[in-house]
């Protein structure tokens, strides 16, 4: 009787829509099966929602205190209750900056190659490999970083870069071998793998028509790579740099074994310094006090800000991409 | 040199280039692997699996809370991720339309690509600040919620990959939606998204940064969910950062126990999937 029922209002004309219809017309099982999966799906929706006001709620100390001078304010002293997020937002853009300025030609040049240039066989037996790297976790990269490239920017490439561009405020005063050039270096191993690895799938799907073409019209090999295939990608190729930049402005632990952990802010990439997420780490253990806390916190909530913006815009880039790449074809 | 020449020295020039580039990104992971082993192959034995640490001064002693500790994190990760990530992609796969699904992708996105150390902190807000100390539990809540988002949206993609013929096919048999789902749908997607947990568990397992103010560390093994656990990842943290030598050769040796793991489940599992996928392409 139950099971007729509810056939016979599924059936009724004039249910909305196609899903409300099916449920309708089967049993209360599906029903169920609907809700709690629905329940498990909203789940993550939730938790997300949760994140964002726990954070805002456990940073109101501060941001009644400081307001907005806190992004602004370049003085951290813990004993005096003073907390300004300066050096760490500075410490954050710089390491991102010397790894991305590393990361981005060598990743996209390595796409390149694989996309473009290498036999398929060879490109994705090196894919696998770039990718795998991507699963190192990055406390075994900060280790090696501690033991070993700390020890050779002290000793080989900081001297060297030393000579070469000691005339530059970038490159002068003495090297500890922590600090933000070396936090980039580690950085850059770690955002490499992304942007290879996007930015080679976006190259894939630029359609072999367009390759064809320009070949027939006599452009070499690398003329109808950067002249046609790299433009085409080029927006796709830019949502992958964004998310690798996502990633080195949020990483944590093999920055904060190589960056030195100093609340200060130097114009030299051999100065030891802290980023937001390297302070973090380092100092909410031993945070005494709820305005010392809630200002780790509320840098917490700036790191949270600024990758879900630059995900927002990689988001963008790629939507536009498909469709693009849906109209070409 | 005329035009022609020089077009072709650029070209040629241009792939040598991006080869050395390809080559350089490949360079990281050979060299850390080689290093591993040189560094840390020499101090794995069975006292070093099986034992506990000893206290700084006596050389010797073991990881085996450590390993046994991110054991249990991760058991607890999965209780807390697995099902809900699982159930939620099949809704979005199964159940989805507009609106809510849109939403809750976005979100999932959004929350994989938000620091681990972000996670770490909403960990310690929500389980470590009301219990009023470190415990497993916060871990592994913490640990959960970096899985649920990468086991919703795997769970969703390997279902869309069942053709749509099987459903009908089943649906026409009289089977009811959940039914079919139960066993059909998710019986064929089942292997893929196995997979896609263990990818997933691999990736949260060498997590360090949410486990400072959750799980702490703990030097003997755990007594219960309520106390804090020692885990792989942050005794390779504090070892390294030590300024012992016998602590640095027992981090080496914990980071090549650790990556040995978290490659070989990355290596297996992207083989069958890659074989999967052949054989999807070959049908």
């Amino acid at each position: 009787m139950a099971i007729s029922d509810t056939t016979l209002t599924g059936s009724q004309p004039g249910t909305p829509r196609g899903r409300w219809r099916f449920l309708g017309g089967t049993r209360g099982v599906d029903t169920i099966a609907w809700l709690v999966t629905l329940v498990a799906a909203l789940s993550v929706l939730f938790v997300t929602v949760w994140l964002v006001v726990e954070l805002w709620h456990r940073s109101a100390l501060p941001r009644h205190a400081f307001g907005f001078r806190f992004l602004l304010d370049s003085v951290w002293d813990p004993v005096f209750g003073h907390f300004g997020a300066l050096p760490f937002v500075y410490g954050t853009l710089v390491t991102s900056a010397v790894a991305m300025t590393i990361a981005v030609p060598l990743g996209v040049g390595a796409a390149i190659f694989l996309a473009e240039l290498a036999p398929r066989g060879f490109s994705d037996a090196l894919t696998f490999l770039i990718e795998l790297l991507a699963a190192v976790p990055s406390v075994v990269l900060g280790l090696v970083g501690i033991f070993v490239v700390v020890p050779w920017v002290r000793t080989s490439f900081g001297p060297l870069l030393k000579k070469l561009f000691g005339f530059t405020p970038l490159f002068q005063g003495p090297i500890y071998g922590v600090g933000f050039l070396t936090a980039g270096l580690v950085l850059a191993i770690m955002v490499l793998p992304f942007i290879v690895s996007i930015s080679r799938e976006v190259l894939l799907s630029v359609p072999t028509d367009l390759r064809e073409g320009a070949l027939a019209l006599g452009a070499t090999q690398w003329e109808s790579t950067w002249k046609v295939v790299v433009p085409t990608a080029g927006t796709g190729i830019l949502a992958s740099i964004f998310l690798g930049l996502a990633r080195a402005l949020g990483e944590t632990m093999a920055v904060t074994m190589v960056i030195g952990g100093t609340p200060r802010i130097a114009a030299s990439l051999f100065a030891p310094g802290y980023s937001i997420a390297s302070v973090i780490a380092d100092q909410f253990t031993e945070a005494t006090g709820d305005l010392f806390r809630q200002s780790l916190v509320e840098l917490g909530l700036v790191l949270f800000g600024i990758t879900v913006l630059l995900h927002a815009l990689a988001r963008v880039l790629v939507h536009y991409t498909a469709r693009k790449a849906r109209g070409a074809a | 040199m005329n035009r022609l020449t020089w077009r072709k020295t650029v070209n040629a020039l241009m792939s040598g280039v991006t080869a050395l580039c390809a080559l350089v990104a490949v360079a990281p992971l050979l060299f850390v692997l080689g290093l591993l082993v040189v560094k840390g192959a020499s101090s794995l034995n069975w006292a070093f699996f099986t034992k506990l640490p000893v206290p700084v001064g006596e050389t010797g002693g073991g990881i085996a809370n450590a390993i046994a500790g991110s054991g249990e994190l991760l058991l607890l990760a999965a209780l807390f991720g697995v099902p809900l990530g699982v159930l939620g992609g099949i809704y979005l796969s199964e159940f989805g339309g507009w609106g809510v699904p849109f939403f809750v992708r976005y979100a999932a996105d959004l929350l994989v690509t938000v620091p681990s150390i972000v996670i770490g902190i909403f960990a310690y807000v929500v389980v470590v600040l009301p219990v009023g100390h470190f415990s497993a539990l916060a871990g592994g809540f913490a640990l959960g919620v970096m899985l649920l988002p990468i086991v919703v949206s795997n769970t969703e993609q390997f279902l869309r990959t069942v053709p749509v013929w099987l459903r009908e096919g089943s649906l026409a048999l009289g089977a009811g939606h959940w039914k079919t789902i139960v066993s059909v749908v998710f019986p064929a997607a089942l292997q893929g998204i196995l997979t896609g947990i263990l990818l997933a568990l691999a990736r949260v397992a060498g997590e360090t940064a949410p486990l400072i103010f959750t799980a702490f560390n703990n030097a003997y093994w755990n007594r219960g969910l309520n106390q804090p656990i020692s885990s792989l990842p942050y005794m390779i943290w504090i070892y390294g950062i030590s300024a012992y030598d016998d602590w640095h050769r027992q981090a080496w040796a914990a980071a090549l126990v650790l990556l040995a793991l978290v490659l070989t489940v990355n290596v297996l599992s992207r083989l069958v999937l890659a074989r999967k996928m052949a054989a999807r392409r070959i049908a």
